[in-house]
């Protein structure tokens, strides 16, 4: 018998498993055939199309839909994943909303933009079905490439180094490869393992070895990497979680929302995951709504996001906003937390509310208390880990041109490098051009 | 990857595709973009006899008309040949041609129906290095009305005379393009071949008015309150067009005489039906108009990704493929028996194929109170009505009976053999044969 929504502190077992089941299947279903070629029919195959000067990896958009209106989805899925191996999952994660359908004619004319995304899930959903591998390895180089980390950018790079003839081996600090994909996307957004699937499937090219738990600076450092590869690529992510200032953060009950997000993607049964009652989580970007959404999803009575400046000034997009207030998360905009109160756990939050002026943020002084058992931290992720020496800009790896790092023959994408959105589609073009470069190098 | 070379009258080109003679590639400008697109061929623009060039109107040139979604089906237009300088033109082939070996430069040519008027220009087009030449016999418009395009090509002697005139002063590839405004089409065809031609290439642009406006009452496009009628181009040709070939292909007098397509072709699902029906090579023209060159991507992978499926290596393979199965209504099987089929699951409850079958046809599909839709098969004769207006493809299909099965509509069995119109028993020639 399910707990229900009311039962107090942080359980599991809030829904029955039928709920859960409902509550997490896919956010945006595939397409069938009919509903794509509706779909497909709308776009204009418009000239220097705005939808791919707005998609980080460039894909060939207007092409690809044109040959989906063909009849041929298979070449529809090859035009996409010539340019990004991981269109399949970009496809589902990527916020289409703030790229490629809002750029799209059809936004301007009708506020109802081609659904690119869906139909990019469609064809590169097609490739993958086939079970076929629509790319060749190049003839061996006979040079061999590192790669640090199984995220997104590690496997674009890997991916395009390995079709160019290269020997790649992918070192992955965790049990599982796919970074992000596997342990930080919203679970409603991939479903049915797909991270894993389009993992196997991308090294079906061939040239690929992922060595799991090798860990950059315990088992394997990036000296060691120099001396027996002939190029390393560093996609190691943000590791580290900002550290959130407020009386209270050591309670029980405190914790990192991309650990939550993490736990509920690894979950082998839902009802097996704790969730609390009134559950608030500090942030304003997709991390903070990922987390709200699930919580809600897994049967929190009360969820709340609590950020610091106004609605506009977001990190989640307008779509990711009404998608947690569909769901019943309340968004509390203009307020700060300044302490956690509970005798050994968390039971309430008190929350400052804020006010700009110039662009700063200051303090009103007027509090207000919201009821927290559970309070999740999505205030943005560090670079952690980076090896000595490598220089940095800002908080991340500085790079130039296609991810060269300050180190000769040391290349870095994704997340871990400056420049370019923190999201999937950028760490892939990273990946991507990167390995160019590095092909490029080791060709001279 | 499947060889999408093209080999058309020993002309190659990278792919099939050309661009047909029209504004796309009037001048140098537009033909340099399309070669760097990664088209096959141009057919350049149709030349005129040296002297003052043209002139066209100096308002609306097309006219359109739309499918849901303002989606362009059928273009027409009333533009002339060039309205440019002959010696421009010639110069502007050439440099082109020198600059792109690789691919495929006709000349289209329109001159007066005199001999001298051809011997004059040949010499001048061959010096180009241009690949061919292709006879404008088909433009309907304007110039029809001073004695050339579709003037000539309406009557086969002329098409013969200067056909020959062609092949005399000229060596190489001769194209006689061939207008669609006719009653028989294997005749002009027939006639080009008579006189020496290489090839013919068709449709050229089917007479049409798109519009009237209801407030002035002028035909669209409109100039000055006037309107003429244009030639019609675009995906709404295709069947015609497609027809038409079919007839060349498989009549006794033009058999084997290669055919350059003409007629809508937007996808490589189109060029792949115009090549099986006996096409060597297609030409494109309404779909760059509306929608760019940059299609010719689409028209080359979709057409090498079908001959990979089916494993055909070369366009060689195809050309021709359907013509055997192009045959006169009388050598239909009259055993064949099908069924239309509704995919429940599929349907949406729309009754379109309901009001079809019911208003028009055959009383064959039954609707219930809660708007099931199923097929009456004693009722049906499987006229494929319902599937063609239902808006869901693959919703409803055609079904053929079994041999030995009863067709619930004619009580009899189904007779696993061939038998046509030519035997039945109640053709009164068949009976008079006996």
């Amino acid at each position: 018998m399910a707990q229900g929504q009311m039962a107090p502190g942080i359980v599991s077992g809030r829904l029955s498993s039928d709920e859960l089941t409902s509550n997490f299947t896919d956010l945006h279903p595939p397409l069938a055939p009919h509903e794509a070629a509706v779909a497909a029919d709308r776009c204009y195959f418009c000239y220097d199309a705005p939808c791919v000067t707005a998609c980080p990896t460039d894909i060939d958009i207007p092409l690809f839909i044109r040959q989906i209106q063909a009849g041929q989805p298979q070449a529809a899925g090859q035009t996409i994943l010539e340019q990004n191996i991981l269109g399949g999952m970009c496809a589902r994660v990527c916020p289409t909303e703030t790229l490629c359908e809002e750029a799209c004619v059809r936004e301007t004319a009708e506020g109802k933009p081609v659904e690119i995304g869906r139909l990019q899930r469609y064809a590169t959903d097609d490739v993958m079905a086939s079970g076929a591998h629509p790319f060749e390895r190049a003839t061996s180089t006979g040079k061999t490439v590192a790669v640090v980390g199984a995220g997104p950018a590690g496997l674009a790079c890997a991916h395009r180094l390995a079709m160019l003839g290269h020997d790649v081996v992918i070192h992955e600090g965790k049990p599982k490869p796919g970074g992000l994909n596997e342990y930080g996307i919203a679970a409603y957004k991939s479903t049915n393992d797909f991270a894993q699937a389009e993992v196997d499937w991308l090294l079906k090219i061939g040239g690929i070895a992922i060595e799991t738990d090798s860990v950059l600076g315990e088992t394997i450092s990036l000296e060691g990497l120099q001396q027996n590869y002939d190029a390393v690529f560093l996609s190691i992510g943000l590791a580290g979680v900002n550290a959130l200032r407020a009386d209270g953060v050591d309670k029980d009950g405190v914790r990192p929302a991309v650990d939550f997000i993490s736990d509920v993607r690894q979950a082998s049964d839902l009802a097996d995951l704790p969730v609390g009652r009134n559950v608030v989580v500090i942030g304003g970007g997709m991390t903070a709504v990922d987390a709200a959404v699930k919580s809600k999803l897994l049967g929190a009575e009360h969820v709340t996001i609590a950020y610091r400046r106004g609605r506009d000034a977001m990190g989640a997009s307008r779509y990711e906003q009404d998608l947690a207030a569909s769901h019943g998360v309340r968004i509390l905009c203009n307020v700060q937390p300044v302490a956690i109160h509970g005798n050994g756990a968390a039971a309430e939050i008190e929350l400052e509310y804020t006010a700009s002026h110039d662009g700063r943020l200051t303090g009103t002084g007027e509090t207000v208390r919201v009821p927290a058992d559970q309070v999740f931290k999505a205030i943005g992720q560090a670079l952690d880990g980076a090896p000595e020496g490598l220089t940095l800009d800002g908080n991340k790896i500085a790079v130039t041109g296609a991810g060269r790092t300050s180190m000769t023959g040391v290349w870095a994408g994704g997340d871990c490098a400056a420049g370019g959105e923190d999201l999937t589609v950028t760490a892939v073009a990273e990946g991507r051009d990167a390995a160019m470069d590095i092909h490029a190098a080791l060709s001279a | 990857m499947a060889d999408l070379k093209s080999n058309f009258l020993g002309i190659s080109s990278p792919n099939p595709y050309w661009l047909a003679s029209a504004p796309p590639t009037d001048k140098e400008y537009n033909v340099r973009r399309a070669f760097e697109a990664g088209w096959g061929g141009v057919v350049w623009k149709t030349l005129g006899s040296e002297g003052p060039p043209v002139v066209n109107v100096n308002g609306p040139r097309y006219g359109a008309i739309y499918g849901a979604d303002r989606r362009l089906l059928g273009l027409n237009n009333i533009e002339l040949i060039t309205d440019r300088p002959l010696e421009v033109n010639l110069e502007e082939m050439a440099r082109v041609k020198a600059d792109y070996p690789d691919r495929a430069l006709i000349a289209s040519i329109m001159v007066p129906c005199e001999e001298a008027a051809w011997k004059a220009i040949l010499p001048r087009v061959a010096e180009t290095g241009a690949d061919g030449i292709e006879l404008n016999f088909g433009c309907p418009h304007g110039m029809s009305e001073r004695g050339m395009g579709s003037a000539v090509g309406q009557v086969p002697e002329y098409i013969e005379m200067v056909t020959r005139w062609c092949k005399q002063y000229y060596d190489r590839p001769v194209i006689v393009k061939l207008t669609p405004n006719i009653t028989d089409i294997r005749k002009p065809a027939a006639a080009a071949k008579n006189g020496g031609a290489d090839a013919v290439s068709l449709i050229n642009t089917i007479n049409s008015i798109t519009s009237v406006n209801l407030d002035t009452f002028s035909p669209e496009p409109s100039i000055d309150g006037k309107g003429s009628h244009g030639g019609y181009c675009g995906p709404a040709v295709k069947p015609i067009a497609l027809s038409m070939v079919s007839e060349i292909a498989r009549a006794e007098a033009t058999r084997g005489l290669p055919i350059s397509g003409i007629g809508g072709v937007t996808t490589w699902r189109d060029a792949a039906e115009f090549i099986s029906l006996g096409c060597g090579n297609v030409q494109v023209c309404t779909a760059a108009m509306t929608y760019g060159f940059k299609i010719i991507d689409e028209l080359t992978a979709g057409l090498s990704e079908w001959m990979d499926e089916k494993g055909y290596t070369s366009i060689d393979q195809v050309i021709g493929r359907a013509v055997p199965n192009v045959t006169d209504w009388q050598y239909l099987n009259l055993n064949y028996i099908a069924k239309a089929k509704i995919d429940q699951d599929q349907c949406i409850k729309c009754g379109r194929c309901y009001a079809a079958c019911e208003d028009t046809s055959h009383q064959a599909i039954s609707m219930s109170a809660d708007r099931v839709f199923e097929v009456i098969d004693e009722e049906c004769v499987a006229c494929n009505l319902c599937v063609d207006v239902c808006p869901v493809e693959g919703c409803i299909s055609m079904e053929p009976m079994a041999a030995g099965e009863v067709d619930p509509r004619t009580g009899k069995v189904v007779n696993p053999e061939y038998a046509n119109w030519t035997t039945h028993p109640n053709n009164p020639m068949a009976k008079a044969a006996e």
